[in-house]
């Protein structure tokens, strides 16, 4: 048995659940520091050649992008409210977590978000501000290896040049340059933690324009500290489910985390402090499972928070043509950006930020991507119950014909017109019922109720993507493009964001986590996650989640 | 309530048989990154580790030869361009490869047996027919489908896909670095005449 191989527990000062960039940040500043870690995280380790399998996944149509780390059984779900969870195409189990498909965009919050009642009377204030989190964003964004540049007119305050360098803009960022001019709307370039040049001994971006399974390590995952982790000391277990959490006799301290290995056997890891880094929807459910006689709905749940008050960052996007070429899809990542209607004095509703495609155009799809001959559940229908007429159905479907030579189906065409476009994504405010809760009526591999996702959109998401749908169109009528597509709010699915399933705040009666991220109720329970997030701004969430883990990782180190 | 349970060790599943294939595999990964795929034949050797892959000579002409029938005619492609995108890069799962092969050889059965020569013998149009008589235009594509339906996936499949990642494919498309192709950070950048803005 070699040592990757031992799921066995260990002794421990620290043990951290999930091996994401909360947990692998949390684990590596904690382990250099010479504490003991131990790391337990569900899903399985990749190879380098793995990310090159990866890259074909993403791009073939006929496999299936996520086959390289779902298990169907383990990660069931249900999805209850107007938004559609799709748990499963919004994160992955697996060492590095969801970064292993993230686009690694990496702005920070803006002050405001950190003080929302106090400037605009709604949600709730953080019990940090922006400043208090500040160096923290500083080392962040040398951990992960940010590019980016300080020209963002309406960002948040910054002192400290970026690591890398910004990527120089796209040239389809010159041509919505000119009408956000005309507009009197300012760009910036997208901070993003991908290599502009060598950093961290990882090679610089070459280009392969398939960020979310990039194969070079151009861009950031938290692979890169799990491996800091480990070479400085800390173990990291893979495929092991933590299934509960278990207290002494008072509920005062956590004294373990019971999990499974894959042949079955059940351990009990224990440690002087724990942190849950199980991402924004297996965060709260932990908790949830993890219920006793003395917290009856929910481990560190006394507020009754846990699982309440989920945000994700709703998306609306336009896209238009134009008869001179938008050159698209020549890279793989959004190179400008518009913090323009981030205040809310802007909009007169809530914040959101927007983007400007490079990647319109697709090229994958034509011939390689016929259609099933029927519905995938008539498909199912007939592969499990076949019969000589349905699987001659199959075999001679004339919508699946293809044309071979020159009548070959191409994804895209190289001519006019070219395609672009404005993506938008915004804040949604944090409502109790927007929740994850257990529903006892659907088990998973270990027979535990799985997590069940209710969220919906209220008035201040709408108006806020109405005003962001109403700048898309003026900037692509500036720009004299024909609008083909407008993706509005209506029929969208959950983001890939998840937030506030654990709040941060003072009053241990309505939160779950202090301004430490320390749970109220136990005194050696931590959680590193965007779960903590009291509000989720407008901004994507990676680099405030290492952030406060950073932070988090001071305060366990302090009090050991 | 957590008793250690004994467990059956064979009981292991591998639920990925994806990420055990090159479980042992050796691969240039330069500190905390993965490797970088140089495009082109050199790929064979420093991603995949090995320069093995079970197509022979006759193998990749006959794949060239359909890749003429299945491609534009203004795409002109060389047994080495098939050697190394298709064969030289990182095999997508165990065995791909080995059913890729089968495939080829089942085309170039049929071609034989139907239209009188090997696939490699006779013309572009009638290598498009031998695939249309084998059905492999009408079905879809499936792994571990019929004849047809494996040819559809793993052949066709194949040939699609390192053609669209290619810059020769990408010039069908209008893209000059196609995503799949690391072909560097100079062409989002530059005009449609070449330069830069
Ligand atoms: C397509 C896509 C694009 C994205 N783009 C961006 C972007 O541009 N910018 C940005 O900021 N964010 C982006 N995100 C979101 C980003 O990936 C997440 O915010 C980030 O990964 C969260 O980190 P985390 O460590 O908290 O959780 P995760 O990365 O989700 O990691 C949690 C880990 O915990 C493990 N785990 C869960 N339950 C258990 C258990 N019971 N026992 C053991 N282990 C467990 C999981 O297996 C997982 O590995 C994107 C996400 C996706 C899917
Ligand atoms: S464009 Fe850069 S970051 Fe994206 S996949 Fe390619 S190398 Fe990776």
């Amino acid at each position: 048995m070699t040592a990757a191989d031992d799921r066995t527990p260990t002794e421990a000062d620290v043990c951290v659940v999930g091996a994401g960039p909360a947990g692998a940040v949390t684990a590596y500043s904690l382990a250099r520091r010479g504490h003991d870690v131990v790391v337990l995280e569900a899903g399985e380790r990749l190879t380098p050649a793995d990310h090159h399998r990866r890259m074909e996944m993403w791009l073939r149509p006929n496999f299936e992008r996520d086959s390289f780390w779902r298990d169907d059984e383990r990660d069931r779900y249900t999805t209850t409210g107007d938004v559609d969870a799709r748990l499963n195409e919004t994160r992955v189990k697996a060492v590095g977590g969801t970064s292993l498909h993230w686009d690694a965009n990496t702005p920070r919050l803006h002050e405001e978000d950190f003080e929302m009642n106090t400037r605009y009377g709604v949600a709730q204030d953080w019990p940090i501000s922006y400043a208090d989190l500040r160096p923290y964003y500083v080392r962040a964004e040398r951990e992960m290896g940010v590019a980016g540049a300080d020209d963002n007119p309406h960002g948040p305050p910054r002192k400290e040049p970026y690591p890398l360098t910004a990527f120089e803009p796209s040239y389809s960022d010159s041509l919505f340059a000119e009408a956000c001019e005309e507009l009197g709307i300012t760009m910036a370039s997208q901070p993003k933690a991908i290599n502009s040049e060598e950093y961290d001994d990882r090679s610089e971006c070459v280009g392969y324009g398939v960020c979310n399974a990039c194969p070079s390590g151009a861009k950031y995952s938290a692979e890169v500290h799990v491996q800091k982790a480990e070479a400085a000391g800390a173990r990291i277990v893979d495929q092991v489910q933590a299934l509960s959490v278990e207290h002494d006799r008072a509920g005062d301290y956590v004294e373990s985390v019971v999990y499974a290995t894959p042949n079955g056997r059940h351990f009990r890891q224990e440690a002087d402090h724990f942190v849950i880094a199980c991402g924004g929807i297996e965060t709260p459910r932990v908790l949830l499972l993890s219920d006793s006689d003395v917290y009856p709905d929910g481990l560190a749940n006394s507020s009754g928070a846990v699982g309440r008050y989920l945000m994700d960052h709703p998306s609306v996007t336009t896209t238009g043509t134009l008869e001179e070429p938008t050159r698209q899809s020549n890279i793989g990542w959004v190179s400008s950006r518009s913090d323009q209607f981030y205040a809310h004095e802007e909009t007169g509703s809530g914040s959101y930020h927007l983007t400007f495609s490079n990647t319109a155009k697709s090229t994958s799809g034509g011939a390689q991507s016929r259609s099933p001959p029927t519905s995938p559940s008539r498909l199912l229908d007939i592969v499990s119950n076949p019969t000589s007429d349905t699987v001659a159905e199959l075999a001679t479907d004339p919508l699946n014909e293809m044309q071979l030579g020159d009548a070959l189906d191409l994804p895209t065409t190289s001519g006019p017109p070219y395609p672009l476009s404005i993506r938008g994504a915004g804040e949604m405010l944090p409502r109790p019922d927007n929740r994850v809760t257990l529903d006892k009526s659907k088990t998973d591999n270990h027979g535990r109720p799985v997590p069940s996702i209710d969220l919906s959109d209220g008035a201040h998401v709408q108006e806020t993507m109405e005003h962001c749908l109403s700048v898309q169109k003026s900037i692509l009528t500036e720009l004299g493009a024909e609008i083909t597509e407008v993706e509005t709010l209506s029929g969208r699915r959950m983001s890939t964001h998840h937030m506030g399933t654990t709040r941060m705040g003072t009053d241990p009666a309505e939160t779950v986590v202090n301004e430490e991220c320390r749970t109220h109720d136990l005194a050696n329970l931590w959680i590193a996650s965007s779960s903590v997030f009291t509000t989720a701004g407008a901004n994507n969430p990676t680099l405030t989640i290492a952030a406060l883990a950073l932070k988090t990782a001071d305060h366990i180190d302090e009090k050991l | 309530m957590t008793e250690n349970q004994p467990g059956s060790d064979d009981g292991v599943p591998s639920r990925r048989q994806f990420l055990t294939a090159l479980g042992g595999t050796a691969f240039a990964a330069a500190g905390y990154g993965y490797g970088t795929e140089p495009s082109g034949s050199v790929a064979v050797d420093s991603v995949t580790g090995s320069s093995a892959h079970p197509a022979s000579g006759e193998h990749i002409e006959a794949l060239t030869a359909i890749a003429t029938a299945v491609y534009p005619s203004a795409v002109s492609i060389t047994p080495s361009f098939i050697e190394s995108r298709v064969f030289g890069r990182v095999e997508p799962e165990p065995g791909h490869f080995d059913k890729l092969v089968t495939a080829i050889e089942a085309v170039d059965d049929h071609a034989k047996a139907r239209f009188g020569g090997r696939i490699t013998d006779i013309s572009a149009g009638r290598r498009r027919q031998v695939l249309q008589s084998m059905g492999v235009t009408t079905v879809h594509p499936t792994a571990d489908g019929t004849t047809a339906e494996q040819v559809r996936f793993y052949l066709v499949g194949d040939l699609l896909y390192v053609l669209f990642t290619s810059p020769m494919g990408g010039k069908l498309l209008g893209v000059d670095n196609p995503p799949g192709h690391p072909g560097g950070r100079e062409a989002y950048k530059q005009g449609p005449e070449g330069g830069e803005p």
